[in-house]
C-alpha cells in the first residue's frame, strides 16, 4: 500500500505529503547529497524507525550509515557527538523525546558547549531528531514536550516545524548546519498533518518564522501541533469579525524576534499558544520580549494559552483533553483579547 | 441480534488493512475475544478478536481484500438478548466527507480530523482519495470517549476594568503623546468603555473637534424633578439653553433652509497634514488638525462667492466685507460659536493657532464678548463625533453654515479602477433667499476643489 | 602537619639501591620500536611535566592559579602510552582532567600550559573559557570537552566510528580514572565499541581513589581490567609506574585495536597529590600511604633506569632538571604578564558559522 498520496484535484497533480514522509525525504536527500551524513538510533535500521521515519533507508544506504544502536540513549548521543568531532554529520534519533533525559549531559552539557569551550576549534554538525508532544494517548512517557530545556541552552539550535513543507525544508537546512540542532517533530503531526511539498530541491532558512495567516486584530504565535489549532480558531473568529494573524515560529532558537515584534506592533495584541507547560515556556520568553520591545504598541495584556503545569498530559482521554490547548480554548482566549 | 463487526483502529498509524485469513466461517461459534480474522497492515499482521460472543452469520469481506479502518467486515449474531449488554464497538466509524470542491491544502497543509489516536507511535489516520478539507471543517466530535467541556484556557484575560480607573494601554498613551490628544475626548469602544488603540486611530483620521475635555459626547446634566404621575422627569432650562432655543427657532422660522452636500477626496490633505504636523506641533505647540485646512478652503471660497458671506436685509442683500469665521464648539452649557475675525488674512498655520487659542479659551471659559460676536459664516465639525451627513441649522442671520463630516477610507472609482481614498462629506445649509442652488453648489464645489488641491507640496505658512 | 614530600629534584637523586629494590631493570635491550634518543626525549618531557605540575600547585597557593589537578605519580602511564601513540603515528587522544603530563608531553609548551592554568587569552585549549587544559588541542590530536566524568568515553568511541567512516585507520586512546568505570556511559561506550569492533583503547589510570572514594567502595572487582571480559574484548593490568611497561602494553594494544577491536588497559598508578588543589587527602588517606607511594616515583625511577643503563649521566639528569626549572620559571613569568581574554570575546563562538 502506498504511503505518499498524489492527489488529483481538478486536473492538476499536487504532491501532498505527510510530515513523516517529508522527514524521510529530507533525510534521504541529504544522505544522497553528502556521504558524511549518517543516522543512528534505536530501531532505525531494519525496522525503519518506530514511526517509519527511516523506512527503506537501511536498504538504500547500508547499515554502516543507518546504524541500529544498542538501547542506550546516552551513548547514542555521545557517540554521535564524537563522530561529529571527527567531521561526520550524524543524525542521532531519540526514539521518543521522553527518553532524551539519559542523554542530556551529552546534548546540553557537552554538545552545546563544544564550539564555545574549544574557542571555535571543534564544530558539532549534528541533528538530534526526536518525536515529541501528545494528543495520541501517550501518557506521561510518550507525550512530553521537552523543547524549553533546549531553548534555554545557548549553543543549541532548536527547530519545531508544524507542516510537511516546513519539516522537509528545515530538516535539510539543519543537516547542513554546522551546529547541534535539536529537531522536534510533533508525533501527532506525523501522519495527521498533510500539505504540499515541492518536488524540486529546496531548503528553508533556520531562524525565520512564517506568518501562516495575515490578520489585523490579534497576533497569535505558535508552533508544532497547536499551530493548526490556532489556524482553526482563527477561521472561527473570522466569522465574528476578529481578524487573527497566525505566526508560526518554526524555529525556536534562534527566535525570529523581528517578525514577532512587527506583528505585535501591527495588531497591538499578542497571544502565545503552545502545548508545553505554561510556566517558563517559550511563550514566557516571547511575552517578555513583547513587553520589552513592543511595550508602547501593546493595546492589551499579553496572553498565553498553554498546557497547564502538570507533568505531561495524562493517558485517560478526559485528562488528555483537559490538558491540550485545543481550537475552542484558543478561540475563547483570543476572543477575550480581541474585545479588550 | 446481529452485530456488524468493523475493521478496528489498532496498531501504529495504521490506515487500512487487508483481510489475510478468516479464522471463522459463517455458522461458526465465536467466543468473546477469540480471534476472528487475521488482518495484514503495513506495520503488523495481527489477529483481530471478536468483540462479542455469538455465531458468525456472514463475512462481508474476502481474503485479500483491502479496506479502510472502520469498514464492515462481518456480521455476528450475538447470544445476548437485545436488552442485554451492549457489545463494545469493534471499531470507530469514521466519516469521510468529500467536499464539493477540493481545496488545495497549500504548504500550510491541514490537520486530519475525526481520527482516533491509538498507541504512542502515532494516531490512526485515514488515507483518502481526497482530503477531508481545510482547517475550517470542524467535522464531527471525537467519536470515542465522552468529551468533557473544555477546561478554561490556561490564562484568562483580565477583562473587567477596575472601577474608577482610566485604563490607558501603552499604545494609547503613546499615540496620545505623539498627537497631543486629550484621550478624554475620545469615546471608547473597548471593554468597560476603554479607549482602544483603534479608537484613537479613528479619531485621528476624522480630525478632532474643538471640544472641551469634559465632553467628548457632551454629557448633559439630566437631574430634574419627577412629575406627579411618575411618567416624566422635568429638567429646568438654563439661560444658555433658552438662548440657543430662541436662536434656533428664529433661524428656522425666518430663514428658508436648503441643503446641499458634496463628497471630497481628502487623500492629499491627509498626506499633507501627515507630512507637516510633527514639525508644526514641535515648533508651534498645540495640535495641527484638519480644521485649519478646511477653514482656509472655506474662507477663500467665501471670497469667491461673496453672497455666501452675507445676510438678508429684507429689501437688500448685505454683503459682509470681512470674513469672520465662526467655529461651533460644544461647551458643557451648550453650543457656542467663537469667531476668528478676518480669517481670510491668516495662513493655515495662523488659522491653526487661532483655532487652538479659541478652543483653549472656550475650554477654560475665558472667551470674551468680542470672541463670540461678528461672525459672518459658521463652520461645524460634526465629523469629530462621527457624523457622516448633517442638516445643520444656520447661525442666524448668516447666509450659510457648513459642516465637515467624518473622514473615511472608501473604495472609489478613479479612471475606471477601484482606489482606496480618504473621503469627507461637506454639508451646506444655505438661506435660499440670498442664494439659489447654483451659487450654493458653486461655493461648495469651490471649497471641495480647494481641499482636493491640498497635497504634500502645499505650504501651511 | 606538613607532609614530607620529595620534590622532583630530590627524587631524581634516589639511590640505585632503592631503585633496584623497586624492581627496575638494570641492563636490558631497548624496547621494541624505540631508540635511546626516544627514551631521553621522554625522560626530558617527564621532568618538564613534573616541574610544571609542582609549580602550578605553588602558584595556586599564591592565588595565581585558581584550580589544578596534578598528574604526579601518573607520569609513567601517561607518557608510556603517549610514546606508543606517537610512534604509531595515527592515533587520537581523549584525555581526562588528570592528564597534565600527557598533554604537556604531547606538545603543549610550558608557556601555553601556564596560560591555560592562569586563564589567559593565550590558552590554546579554550582561550581561557574552560578549566585548565580543557577544550581541544587539535594540532596534537587531543579533545577533552568537559570534566563530567566518563563523558569522553562515548565521544571517543564516536570519534573512532567517524574515522572508520572516513576510511581511516586511526586508533583512539581514551583515558579515565577508576571512578569513571562506575559511570553508566563507560559501560555504554565499551559495549558499543565491542559490537562494532572499533579501534579504541580504553586506558584506566587506576590510582585507587576517586577523590576520597577508595576502589573497594567503588567496585567489587579487584581489577578494572576484568570488566573487559563482559564486552568480549581483552583487558590487561599494567604496572603504571613503569614507563616502558606502559609503552609496550599500549603498543601491542594499538596493533590489536586496529585489527580486532577494543582493548582495556588498566595502568596501576599512584596519586601523590590530593584530588585537586581544592582537596586535602589527609582527611581520608591513611597516614604514610602517600610517602610510601612516593618511593616509587615514576620520574626518578625512569631516570634511575636510564642512569643504570648508561643512557644518561647524573650530570645530564641534573642538566635536564635545571633546564626544566628554567623553562618553568620563564613560562610562569610570561604567562603571569600576559592578558586574560578581553570581555569583548564573551559572545564569540557560541555557534559555528
Amino acid at each position: 500500500m502506498t504511503q505518499s498520496t498524489a492527489l488529483k484535484v481538478k486536473g492538476s497533480i499536487l504532491a501532498v505529503k505527510s510530515v513523516i514522509e517529508a522527514v524521510r525525504e529530507a533525510i534521504t536527500e541529504e544522505m544522497s547529497r553528502d556521504s558524511k551524513v549518517f543516522v543512528m538510533g534505536e530501531d532505525v535500521g531494519v525496522r525503519g524507525g518506530v514511526f517509519l521515519a527511516t523506512q527503506g533507508l537501511s536498504e538504500e544506504f547500508g547499515n554502516n550509515r543507518i546504524i541500529d544502536a544498542p538501547l542506550a540513549e546516552a551513548s547514542i548521543m555521545g557517540i554521535a557527538l564524537g563522530a561529529a568531532f571527527r567531521g561526520m554529520r550524524p543524525i542521532p534519533e531519540v526514539q521518543f523525546s521522553d527518553f532524551v533525559w539519559p542523554s542530556i549531559n551529552q546534548l546540553i552539557g557537552e554538545a552545546a558547549r563544544t564550539c564555545y569551550g574549544t574557542n571555535g576549534a571543534v564544530q558539532v554538525p549534528m541533528v538530534i531528531r526526536m518525536p515529541y508532544g501528545g494528543g495520541i494517548r501517550g501518557g506521561l512517557f510518550h507525550s512530553q514536550n521537552v523543547e524549553t530545556h533546549f531553548f534555554h541552552t545557548p549553543g543549541l539550535k532548536v527547530i519545531a516545524p508544524g507542516t510537511p513543507y516546513d519539516a522537509k525544508g528545515l530538516l535539510k537546512s539543519a543537516i547542513r548546519d554546522n551546529n547541534p540542532v535539536v529537531f522536534l517533530e510533533h508525533k501527532k503531526t506525523y501522519r495527521l498533518v498533510r500539505g504540499e511539498v515541492p518536488e524540486e530541491e529546496y531548503t528553508l532558512p533556520i531562524g525565520k518564522a512564517d506568518i501562516k495567516r495575515l490578520g489585523s486584530s490579534v497576533t497569535v504565535v505558535s508552533y508544532g501541533l497547536t499551530l493548526h489549532y490556532c489556524l482553526e480558531a482563527a477561521e472561527e473568529l473570522a466569522g465574528e469579525g476578529i481578524d487573527v494573524e497566525v505566526v508560526d515560529l518554526r524555529t525556536l532558537t534562534p527566535l525570529d524576534t523581528e517578525t514577532i515584534i512587527q506583528s505585535v506592533k501591527k495588531t497591538g495584541k499578542l497571544a502565545v499558544v503552545h502545548e508545553d507547560n505554561i510556566t517558563g515556556g517559550v511563550g514566557a520568553e516571547i511575552a517578555a520580549l513583547a513587553a520589552d520591545q513592543a511595550f508602547e504598541y501593546l493595546d492589551g495584556p499579553v496572553v498565553r494559552i498553554c498546557g497547564p503545569d502538570v507533568p505531561t498530559m495524562p493517558f485517560a482521554q478526559t485528562l488528555e483533553d483537559a490538558y491540550m490547548p485545543t481550537a475552542d480554548k484558543i478561540a475563547a482566549g483570543l476572543r477575550n483579547l480581541a474585545v479588550y | 441480534m446481529s452485530i456488524t463487526i468493523e475493521l478496528p483502529h489498532v496498531g501504529e498509524s495504521v490506515v487500512e488493512g487487508t483481510i489475510g485469513k478468516w479464522l471463522k466461517q459463517p455458522g461458526d461459534e465465536v467466543k468473546r475475544y477469540e480471534p476472528l480474522v487475521e488482518i495484514i497492515t503495513d506495520k503488523v499482521t495481527m489477529e483481530v478478536p471478536s468483540p462479542v460472543e455469538g455465531s458468525v452469520i456472514k463475512l462481508l469481506a474476502e481474503e485479500g481484500e483491502t479496506l479502510p479502518m472502520g469498514a464492515a467486515i462481518a456480521e455476528v449474531a450475538t447470544a445476548e438478548s437485545p436488552e442485554g449488554v451492549e457489545p463494545e464497538a469493534a471499531a470507530i466509524k469514521v466519516e469521510v466527507t468529500t467536499p464539493e470542491e477540493s481545496n488545495s491544502p497549500g504548504t500550510t497543509g491541514y490537520l486530519l480530523r475525526d481520527v482516533t489516536p491509538v498507541g504512542p507511535t502515532g494516531g490512526a489516520a485515514v488515507e483518502l482519495a481526497e482530503p477531508t478539507g481545510s482547517n475550517a471543517d470542524t467535522g464531527q466530535a471525537r467519536p470515542t470517549a465522552v468529551v468533557q467541556p473544555p477546561a478554561p484556557p490556561a490564562q484568562t484575560v483580565q477583562t473587567t476594568p477596575r472601577s474608577g480607573q482610566t485604563r490607558l494601554s501603552p499604545a494609547v498613551r503613546r499615540l496620545a503623546q505623539e498627537h497631543s490628544i486629550d484621550i478624554s475626548r475620545i469615546q471608547g469602544s473597548g471593554l468597560g468603555g476603554r479607549v482602544t488603540r483603534d479608537d484613537v486611530l479613528r479619531y485621528l483620521e476624522s480630525g478632532p473637534a474643538l471640544t472641551p475635555p469634559s465632553s467628548t459626547a457632551p454629557t448633559r446634566d439630566l437631574e430634574g424633578s419627577t412629575s406627579v404621575d411618575g411618567q416624566e422627569t422635568h429638567i429646568s432650562v438654563s439661560p444658555v439653553r433658552r438662548m440657543i432655543a430662541e436662536a434656533m427657532v428664529r433661524s428656522v422660522t425666518e430663514i428658508p433652509h436648503a441643503w446641499s452636500t458634496v463628497e471630497v477626496d481628502v487623500s492629499g490633505l491627509v498626506a499633507l497634514r501627515s507630512s507637516v504636523r510633527t514639525e508644526y506641533e514641535k515648533n508651534q505647540g498645540g495640535s495641527l488638525t484638519y480644521l485649519p485646512f478646511v477653514i482656509k478652503a472655506v474662507v477663500e471660497a467665501l471670497k469667491e462667492f461673496p453672497t455666501m458671506n452675507a445676510t438678508w436685509g429684507g429689501d437688500k442683500i448685505i454683503l459682509k466685507n470681512r470674513v469672520n469665521l465662526g467655529l461651533a464648539v460644544a461647551a458643557p452649557e451648550g453650543l457656542i460659536v467663537p469667531v476668528i475675525h478676518n480669517a481670510d488674512q491668516f495662513s493655515i498655520a495662523g488659522l491653526a493657532a487661532g483655532a487652538n487659542d479659541l478652543a483653549e479659551r472656550a475650554r477654560t471659559k475665558k472667551l470674551t464678548l468680542d470672541d463670540v460676536q461678528g461672525g459672518t459664516f459658521t463652520l461645524n465639525n460634526t465629523g469629530a463625533l462621527g457624523s457622516y451627513v448633517s442638516g445643520p441649522i444656520i447661525n442666524y442671520p448668516q447666509a450659510g453654515i457648513l459642516t465637515t463630516e467624518t473622514i473615511q477610507k472608501r473604495a472609489m472609482v478613479i479612471d475606471d479602477a477601484i482606489a482606496i481614498r480618504s473621503m469627507m462629506n461637506l454639508c451646506l445649509s444655505f438661506d435660499h433667499r440670498i442664494n439659489d442652488g447654483a451659487e450654493a453648489s458653486g461655493f461648495l464645489t469651490a471649497v471641495k476643489n480647494k481641499l482636493q488641491a491640498f497635497g504634500p507640496g502645499t505650504s501651511i505658512y | 602537619m606538613p607532609r614530607n614530600r620529595t620534590t622532583s629534584a630530590q627524587a631524581s637523586k634516589g639511590t640505585t639501591q632503592e631503585s633496584r629494590a623497586n624492581g627496575t631493570r638494570t641492563k636490558s635491550p631497548l624496547p621494541k620500536g624505540l631508540k635511546t634518543s626516544d627514551l631521553v626525549d621522554y625522560y626530558t618531557r617527564m621532568v618538564q611535566a613534573r616541574s610544571l605540575d609542582e609549580r602550578i600547585w605553588a602558584l595556586n597557593r599564591q592565588g595565581k592559579v585558581p584550580i589544578a589537578a596534578s598528574s604526579q605519580g601518573h607520569e609513567a602511564a601517561e607518557l608510556g602510552s603517549l610514546l606508543a601513540a606517537e610512534k604509531d603515528g595515527d592515533c587520537f587522544l581523549f584525555p581526562y582532567y588528570r592528564d597534565l603530563a600527557l598533554k604537556v608531553a604531547a606538545g603543549l609548551t610550558p608557556v601555553q600550559t601556564m596560560m591555560s592554568f592562569m586563564g589567559k587569552a593565550g590558552d590554546p585549549y579554550s582561550g581561557g573559557r574552560q578549566f585548565p587544559l580543557q577544550g581541544a588541542d587539535l594540532p596534537h590530536n587531543i579533545i577533552q570537552i568537559s570534566n563530567v566524568v566518563a563523558a569522553g568515553l562515548t565521544q571517543s568511541v564516536g570519534y573512532a566510528l567517524g574515522c572508520r567512516m572516513a576510511g581511516e585507520q586511526t586508533v583512539v586512546l581514551v583515558y579515565f580514572g577508576d571512578g569513571a568505570t562506575s559511570q553508566g556511559e563507560t559501560h555504554e561506550a565499551m559495549n558499543f565499541a565491542s559490537i562494532h569492533k572499533l579501534p579504541v583503547i580504553f586506558i584506566c589510570e587506576n590510582n585507587r581513589y576517586a577523590i576520597s572514594t577508595p576502589q573497594s567502595t567503588q567496585m567489587v572487582v579487584e581489577e578494572v581490567a576484568s570488566r573487559a571480559a563482559g564486552y568480549g574484548f581483552p583487558g590487561f593490568t599494567v604496572d603504571g609506574m613503569d614507563l616502558i611497561s606502559c609503552y609496550e602494553a599500549t603498543r601491542e594494544a594499538i596493533t590489536h585495536a586496529r585489527a580486532q577491536g577494543p582493548v582495556l588497559l588498566e595502568m596501576m598508578v599512584e596519586r601523590f597529590m590530593s584530588h585537586t588543589t581544592d582537596d586535602d587527602d589527609r582527611r581520608y588517606r591513611p597516614e604514610g600511604e602517600v610517602e610510601k607511594a612516593r618511593q616509587r616515583d615514576p620520574v626518578s625511577t625512569f631516570g634511575q633506569t636510564l642512569l643504570d643503563q648508561g643512557i644518561l649521566t647524573q650530570s645530564k639528569i641534573d642538566e635536564i632538571s635545571a633546564e626544566a626549572l628554567k623553562a618553568t620559571d620563564e613560562a610562569t613569568d610570561i604567562a603571569d604578564a600576559s592578558n586574560p581574554p578581553d570581555e569583548s570575546v564573551l559572545h564569540d563562538s557560541v555557534y559555528s558559522p
